[in-house]
């Protein structure tokens, strides 16, 4: 090849580089933008037909054609909010434990040990769920609650086993890792310096952890809680085989219940008419609308804090 | 206090214990020649296999694996080599917004894009949905990798007078080759458990599939029909499809981990 011809070559493979590598970068956004537009989209026949009145609609009745979303919006912010009372102070006890007080040959092994947890496909935690965890529950766990907390409307009622409570469990075990990952990375980067310095002035081990690390780890915990709250409220296949699937809002934690993800997995292959196809799509676009407004807060929190960003497990 | 966390430790990994002493006591026992050779009987009959669901895992992982690939290697590598950095932390947060989407609503969209049109659940819908999800996991762990990549590498290259692709594709690429490789299997084992999106896109199927456009199964849909049936014999498969299917994703996330242990130490 002449010089010339090699400039050239080099010129435009440069830039037909540059350009491929960008447009698969920015497909990034190409990808969020199809999401919402499809699924505006699909559902713009129950948009018409119900309006706002859909998030507070209580029936859901295909026969009808009436279609509420307030069952399912009750039932997976329920859900979450069981979950992250499980799973938030578990997290941190055990992120603590790994970063500050275990003995460093048990560090390695039990973070091994969670981050296999959290490839444990969600299929495979529902079987177990139904077969193990919510026969157990039904047993031991809610008689003995009912007993001993049974004067609280929430622990009152017929057991049934499949409950909103065993769809809250469910939902701890599976953010646990993401949560207790997350929060180890952020008590690591704590600076030693702070941990010294409180030890000079002669704080005990626990006061360290309390005063040195976790409150000036507050903000980077809280947004791992987030994200964790990101993925309860997305869940899908073990909530479905745990939860009872019963549209229903009940004060009774005992009680089944219905989650937005839930819904879709069940009903849309058999939703016959558009309508009831359209409201299963616009229960998408609700499920989507939250779980995007609480991934970015929680990118946000986190990204402050200067680091690049903290990657969701694979 | 010691103690405390160390209780709450345990408590966090004994549903890990528990799953596989269980899918070890309910599974072993059907885990046969016949589960990995044979079709699945009719309603009624016991006996039987997942051939063709397993077959099918690997099919959707192959499809898959043509989608987010190329799309996710490429996009990481221009996070990494190019760009301003404040056009990257919008691709960065982009990607890690995309990756917070639950993955049925893909099943969703996937299904309006491509089910609807072809009319009928299809093979090709169930590879692009999981596709579509390992895009931005794989951007992320490419970026990452790409940059433990020391500079004077790249500076060393274009001293001696290498175009900047050509540096990137024969120098930083094959540098960071192993890294990359761990990322793409990593998010392979991530989608081949993933259920939901390819309940109303690859369907599922009871027979072995031979055309791009018909439905398909894969283990975990599988695995969904028969642990909700009311049959025994069903539910009994179920406990052999989820401890092959989790020894599967299982033995890539260990030995990605052991092959890379000391290369890629963060």
């Amino acid at each position: 090849m002449r010089p010339e011809q090699r400039m050239a070559v080099r010129k435009y493979g440069d830039r037909a580089f540059k350009w491929l590598t960008l447009i698969m970068a920015l497909s990034v956004f190409v990808l969020i933008a199809l999401i919402g537009f499809e699924l505006t989209k699909g559902s713009h026949l129950a948009l018409r037909k119900f309006g706002w009145h859909f998030l507070v609609g209580r029936d859901w009745d295909p026969v009808s054609e009436q279609f509420g979303a307030l069952p399912f919006i009750f039932g997976t912010i329920v859900s979450s909010i069981l979950a992250l009372l499980i799973a938030v102070p578990l997290s941190i006890a055990t992120a603590v434990f790994l970063t500050e007080l275990a003995p460093q040959w048990l560090r390695q092994p039990i973070t091994i040990f969670i981050e296999l947890l959290a490839a444990v496909p969600s299929v495979i935690l529902g079987l177990w769920g139904i077969f193990v965890m919510v026969p157990w529950l039904r047993s031991h766990l809610f008689p003995w609650l009912k007993s001993s907390l049974g004067f609280l409307p929430i622990f009152q009622g017929p057991i049934y086993g499949v409950s909103m409570l065993a769809g809250g469990v469910i939902i701890a075990i599976m953010i646990v890792p993401i949560i207790t990952s997350v929060s180890r990375e952020i008590l690591r980067s704590v600076p030693g310096l702070q941990r010294e310095a409180a030890y000079a002035l002669g704080a005990t081990r626990w006061e360290v952890t309390r005063i040195a690390v976790l409150s000036y780890a507050k903000k980077g915990l809280f947004g791992a809680v987030i994200l964790g709250l990101g993925r309860a409220l997305g869940e899908t296949m073990a909530v479905t085989m745990v939860i009872g699937n019963r549209p229903e809002i009940a004060t009774s934690l005992f009680a089944p219940g219905y989650t937005l993800a839930s819904v879709i997995a069940n009903e849309f292959t058999e939703a016959t008419t558009d309508v009831y196809l359209n409201a299963l799509f616009e229960i998408g676009l609700v499920l989507l609308g939250v779980t995007i407004v609480v991934n970015a807060v929680a990118q946000l929190m986190l990204r402050t804090l200067g680091g690049p960003g903290v990657r969701p497990q694979a | 206090m010691q103690t405390v966390t160390f209780c709450c430790a345990l408590l966090v990994i004994a549903p890990l214990l528990l799953i596989f002493y269980t899918l070890l006591k309910s599974g072993i026992g059907s885990v046969n020649w016949d589960f990995f050779t044979k079709l699945p009987k009719p309603v009624g009959e016991s006996g039987g296999g997942m051939a063709n669901a397993i077959v099918g895992t690997f099919i959707l992982l192959g499809l898959a694996s043509m989608v987010g690939v190329p799309a996710g290697v490429c996009g990481g590598i221009y996070l990494s080599e190019y760009g301003s950095s404040r056009l990257n932390g919008w691709i960065r947060f982009g990607a890690d917004v995309l990756n917070g989407v639950p993955s049925i609503i893909w099943g969703m969209v996937v299904y309006a894009l491509v089910v609807l049109p072809m009319k009928g659940f299809s093979t090709l819908a169930g590879g692009i949905v999981l596709g579509l999800i390992m895009i931005p996991l794989i951007m992320r762990t490419t970026e990452e990798v790409l940059q433990l990549v020391p500079n004077g590498y790249r500076e060393a290259s274009l001293a001696l007078g290498i175009a900047q692709w050509r540096t990137i594709t024969q120098i930083v690429i094959r540098t960071a080759l192993k890294g990359i490789v761990t990322g793409i299997l990593l998010a392979l084992a991530r989608v081949a458990g993933e259920t939901a999106p390819l309940l109303f896109t690859a369907f599922g199927n009871r027979f072995w599939t031979h055309h791009l456009s018909d439905p398909i199964a894969a283990l975990p849909l599988q695995i969904f029909s028969y642990a909700i049936s009311p049959y025994e014999d069903w539910r009994r498969q179920a406990w052999a499809g989820a401890l092959v299917l989790l020894l599967l994703i299982t033995t890539i996330n260990v030995s990605v981990r052991v092959l890379t242990r000391d290369r890629f130490r963060k």
